[in-house]
């Protein structure tokens, strides 16, 4: 494979566009600016600090070692799912958070391990740690977006639930409406991706693959399988997500508990 | 005249409830804002229940409707409320608030289709027009969201209804309509607790009107 090493100084010239930003930003008073380039300069320390630690990693090749990597992913991925809301839940939102990402992702993941990729041995660190990043990355969104329909479209539609609740229904017939939005939401994302790859744009793996000298047909195969993955661990995602977020704004009489939601 | 469309068997069976003992008792119901209250409602029984803005008048309806948490003895013709499932207790005990929620974009669509025909007779005698089930819940008035919400919970046949303020956006005519099918009903034997801010409709409706100040409820 003929791989194009970057050099810092390439990179330090990509950089500029993100400071072009933020002077836009200073210019017409978006107040962009500072979020920006903190998330910039987070996003370059994350990625170096991984580069470091994946090279480590995948030298020592252990599995012990490969397992801690993906636990701390998914607790920063599960923090970062329950970040997201303007509510959040009084008590056990991370919990809820942790359960819906972890899941999904680790389930997804060890499918594709045992089924398609069957590496040698099974939890190799070059193909577990990437693949549980990736589909952590897109179940985090998935099930981010399923919370903030559920805590955050609770209160606008209380009014709505409540009148179903006072005429007998069921707490589960009265959200129904609720989680079937949020779910659908949640999905836009993976949908629209699927939708528009290859004609749109090149997914960003495949073109990673791609830069980095992979043949295109082989880069094609993983992007396939890599958003089938990605659309059955999100769908899991966002159905966890709603159903454990309800069930937390509700109690033993199928009330609605809006008394569990605090606003950030 | 009868109120529309309560079946033979529904009114035997109240009239056995009737006969048999109150229709609703709470003792030392304690809930946020509200409590300790004790109060008793006899089948057929018009109450009325009056007070200052923020006393915890609706906050009582609320969990007498069990959709608030409370604590205390809430019985409904004999049996605990523990003892009901929580659907099955809304559903006997119904409450309309004075803004009641819509799920749907049609009025149509709150109501299932074997309740239609009595929603629609309903609907004609507390004056809606004649269209009202094909509109949409938009453009409806204030008057007309009031008057179809306690269309919408009559027409499931609660045993106990428990109204926030069901005339407060209505003219004396529909006023008038509302407050007769009330009566009308009650004297099918189903048990009427009602907040008013109105003195003159407590004396017209109630036959004992409560005070409620901070959360306790005392004789008017």
């Amino acid at each position: 494979m003929n791989v194009i090493s970057l050099h810092p100084y390439d990179l330090a010239m990509a950089s500029t566009l993100i400071l072009l930003d933020a002077v836009l930003s200073l210019v017409f008073r978006l107040r962009l600016h500072r979020g920006l380039l903190l998330a910039a300069l987070r996003m370059v320390v994350q990625l170096v600090a991984v580069g470091f630690v994946l090279r480590y990693v995948f030298a020592v090749g252990e599995t012990w070692l490969t397992l801690l990597v993906i636990f701390a992913m998914v607790l920063v991925a599960a923090r970062e799912a329950a970040a997201r809301p303007v509510h959040r839940l009084r008590h056990g939102g991370f919990l809820i958070s942790l359960a819906s990402v972890a899941t999904p992702a680790l389930l997804t993941c060890l499918f594709a391990l045992l089924t398609a990729i069957r590496p040698h041995p099974l939890l190799s660190p070059q193909y577990a740690i990437p693949l549980a990043g990736i589909i952590l990355g897109n179940v985090l969104n998935s099930a981010s977006i399923a919370f903030s329909g559920v805590l955050d479209g609770v209160g606008m539609q209380a009014s709505a639930i409540e009148a179903r609740l006072m005429l007998g229904d069921t707490y589960r017939a009265a959200t129904a409406e609720l989680g079937r939005d949020a779910i659908r939401r949640s999905m836009i994302p993976i949908v629209n991706q699927m939708s528009a790859a290859g004609v749109v744009t090149l997914p960003g793996i495949m073109t990673g693959q791609i830069l980095a000298g992979l043949d295109p047909m082989e880069a094609v195969k993983y992007q396939i399988l890599l958003m089938f993955l990605l659309a059955g661990g999100s769908c899991l995602a966002s159905m966890v997500a709603v159903y454990l977020a309800a069930a937390r704004l509700t109690d033993n009489r199928g009330r609605l508990r809006l008394d569990r939601l605090v606003t950030r | 005249m009868m109120c529309p469309g309560r079946g033979t068997s529904i009114r035997r069976n109240i009239r056995i409830v009737m006969s048999q003992s109150q229709l609703l008792s709470v003792e030392e119901l304690n809930g946020s804002g509200v409590g300790p209250v004790s109060i008793a409602l006899a089948a057929g029984e018009r109450l009325a229940i009056m007070g200052a803005s923020g006393a915890g008048k609706s906050l009582l309806l609320r969990l007498l409707a069990d959709l608030d948490p409370g604590v205390g003895k809430v019985i409904l013709a004999g049996q605990p409320r523990e003892a009901i499932a929580a659907p099955s207790w809304r559903r006997r005990v119904m409450l309309v608030p004075a803004q009641a929620g819509w799920w749907a974009p049609t009025v149509e669509a709150h109501f299932e289709l074997s309740m239609m025909e009595m929603a629609v007779t309903m609907a004609a005698r507390l004056l809606l027009p004649p269209d009202i089930m094909k509109r949409e819940v938009r453009v409806l008035s204030t008057g007309e969201r009031q008057r179809l919400a306690l269309v919408r919970a009559w027409v499931r046949r609660p045993e106990v209804l428990l109204l926030d303020e069901p005339t407060s956006g209505l003219d004396p005519t529909a006023t008038a309509a509302v407050e007769a099918l009330l009566v009308e009903c009650s004297g099918e034997g189903v048990g009427i607790v009602m907040v008013t801010h109105d003195a003159m409709q407590a004396r017209r409706m109630a036959d004992r009107t409560f005070t409620m100040d901070k959360g306790r409820l005392g004789a008017a």
